[in-house]
């Protein structure tokens, strides 16, 4: 990537009242660029309208106002046809990981969708075989067994359905992958081996992200950049250091307050601590509960267990 | 970019499914004794119908007006060459009733299938679209509501004429409505579901989404209302040619033969006891199969 490249997402203006009242604002005059192989975090409390904007980022949603750019064409201006050649592009990664997969699919239909809509190598009669060998390699690469393939999602716990999902998204090798709360809903403890996840395929397969927490904690492991959302507008965009050592807006001041925010070389080790110490396999359930809170265990980070990978 | 994974995985190997909720939900259907009961009812209805020839004892429009209205067997007056006795016109009633699982069967599975095709497509596109199509859609079956379907039967007997595929045609189209409001009412909670946002994301086209994510989700309700469909069109079609308008007179169906039977019911009752009875029992056993279906459809499975 040259630094002339556009940026790969671009949104200018970006505005989204629901039922045509002006009144009701879920996306207020957003302005925002994401670059290649960059991870924009955007943060803000439940109900400011993350979800809502990544919605209009996808086109799954119509503005009120405003465009989205995505590698320099304009999301809403496209066909159908152009537009499902953008969405082979772009991936997404939904938080419930129960509502997220159709319960009478198998998990080799529900990983395969993205490949039997847009490849023309999982069709005909040589399809299906060349589609349970590739799902059986994405399922590998997100640390699953390879041999899950005939299951169904009610039989795996909420740590292995996000992986499934991740699994799914990257099946077409995108170049942007939306994840909207993806740890949200799991405990402690599988929801630092998701992140680790997630950071291991951005760096092979040179994703971007656009990651939507409330979770400050998180946003300071994996954000290059952050974008601050405060009822429907951003207060604030800058990079993870700058937000989180000096912020600027006092919105973000008080968010930053509010929340605990370990040490992140501190919370960086207990991560692989956890890693080391407690590897998930497929069988195994991510049921069990790491209590605690987000630095908890690193005031005895087990550097012994350190080296054991 | 970077493909994805260096080492090719062993796809063929799989692990052995668990058992699916299909298998359980057999395993409960089989716990309900009384659906058990039905059920093997309904085999025997089946079997009469497909084998009616083999297993009926005499042809069943065969007249013999020297053996009018005889007694069943075990009356005085009967005889073990008619088991169930005779109609007025000497008619082997055992062999009629077998007979009159074929209409009965036809009909009720024949409208409620068409029935069912037209109310799911109405109730899939109403929810997933909303907006203009739901709103003429559902003002559509509000109308059709309002109108009484034995009326809208009898216009249309009385225009195109009797038969047995007209029967069929005006109570499926006049059945649609149950069928399309359940199944748009599962489409909108299924709908804001995550599966169906990330089916859009994908790329996956509208019909598709019907067709791979709402419909599998929907069966369940479905299969319950077909079933209740299915008795209510065996007791329309009985109804219509009760009053003649139903399928034509050589054809041997129950509605006919409680029609006939009426005349008699004072001195020969069997003539329209045994098809009033065959007729409540194959309505009542497909009632109580569709009741045990809605217990046993598995709500883990679609839910949560
Ligand atoms: N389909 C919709 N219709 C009306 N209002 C909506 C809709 N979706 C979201 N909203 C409203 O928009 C606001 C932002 O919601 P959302 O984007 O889900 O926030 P977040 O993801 O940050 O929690 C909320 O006030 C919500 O009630
Ligand atoms: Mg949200």
């Amino acid at each position: 990537m040259t630094a002339t490249a556009p940026p790969l997402l671009e949104l200018d203006a970006l505005r989204k009242e629901f039922g045509g009242r002006p009144g009701s604002v879920a996306v207020d005059d957003v302005s925002l660029t994401v670059h290649e192989g960059e991870t924009l975090a955007l943060v803000g409390e439940s109900g400011c309208g993350k979800t809502t904007l990544t919605r209009l980022l996808l086109r799954l949603l119509e503005p009120t106002s405003g465009t989205v750019r995505f590698d320099g064409t304009d999301l809403f201006a496209l066909d159908a046809a152009a537009l499902r050649g953008v969405r082979r592009e772009m991936q997404v990664v939904l938080q419930d990981p129960y509502s997220s997969m159709n319960p009478r699919l198998r998990i080799v239909d529900i990983v395969a969708e993205p490949l039997v809509t847009h490849d023309p190598r999982a069709r005909g009669r040589r399809g299906r075989a060349w589609t349970r060998q590739r799902v059986g390699e994405l399922l590998e690469a997100v640390g699953l067994d390879g041999t899950i393939l005939d299951r169904y999602p009610h039989e795996f716990s909420g740590g292995q359905r996000q992986r499934i999902s991740i699994a799914r998204a990257i099946g077409l090798e995108p170049r942007l992958v939306v994840l909207d709360e993806p740890t949200s809903a799991l405990d402690v403890s599988v929801q630092a081996r998701v992140l680790d996840l997630l950071a291991e395929l951005q760096q092979r397969l040179g994703l971007t992200y656009v990651f939507v927490s409330h979770n400050l904690a998180v946003v300071r492991q994996v954000a290059d950049r952050v974008a601050v959302m405060r009822r429907g507008a951003l207060v604030e965009v800058g990079t993870a250091h700058q937000v989180f050592t000096a912020p600027a807006h006092p919105y973000t001041r008080q968010l930053l307050d509010a929340v605990p925010i370990p040490d992140p070389v501190k919370a960086r080790r207990t991560r692989r601590a956890a890693l080391a110490g407690d590897e998930e396999t497929a069988q195994a359930g991510d049921g069990k509960t790491g209590d605690g809170k987000p630095g908890d265990g690193g005031t005895a980070p087990r550097p012994a267990h350190d080296g054991a990978r | 970019m970077t493909t994805i994974s260096p080492n090719p995985a062993p796809a063929a190997a799989h692990a052995p499914a668990a058992p699916s909720h299909r298998t359980a939900a057999l395993r409960t259907l089989l716990r309900n004794r009384l659906a058990l009961a039905a059920l093997a009812f309904l085999a025997l209805v089946v079997i009469c119908a497909l084998f009616a020839p083999l297993i009926a004892p005499a042809d069943p429009n065969a007249q013999n007006l020297l053996e009018r209205l005889q007694p069943p067997a075990w009356q005085h007056g009967g005889s073990g060459a008619h088991l169930l006795g005779t109609d007025q016109l000497g008619r082997d009633l055992l062999s009629r009733v077998i007979y009159g699982t074929r209409v009965s069967l036809l009909v009720g599975t024949g409208a409620a299938l068409l029935a069912g095709v037209i109310g799911t497509a109405a109730g899939l596109a109403s929810g997933y679209f909303g907006g203009l199509p739901d709103r003429v859609l559902m003002r559509i079956a509000d109308v059709q509501l309002a109108f009484p379907a034995i009326l809208l039967a009898l216009a249309v007997v009385g225009f195109l004429g009797s038969g047995l595929w007209y029967v069929i045609l005006v109570l499926g189209v006049t059945g649609w409505v149950s069928y399309a409001r359940v199944v748009r009412s599962e489409v909108l909670s299924l709908r804001s579901r995550d599966f169906i946002t990330e089916a859009r994301a994908i790329g996956v086209g509208d019909t598709t989404i019907m067709r791979r994510h709402l419909l599998p989700n929907v069966m369940a309700p479905l299969a319950t209302i077909g079933t209740l469909h299915v008795a209510a069109a065996i007791v329309a079609e009985a109804s219509l040619s009760y009053l003649g308008l139903g399928v034509p007179k050589e054809t041997v169906t129950w509605g006919a033969m409680l029609a006939d039977g009426q005349l008699y019911l004072g001195t020969s009752w069997w003539v329209a006891v045994f098809p009033g009875v065959a007729l409540m029992l194959t309505s009542l056993a497909v009632n109580i199969t569709g009741d045990a279906l809605r217990d046993v459809a598995d709500p883990k499975a679609y839910r949560r």
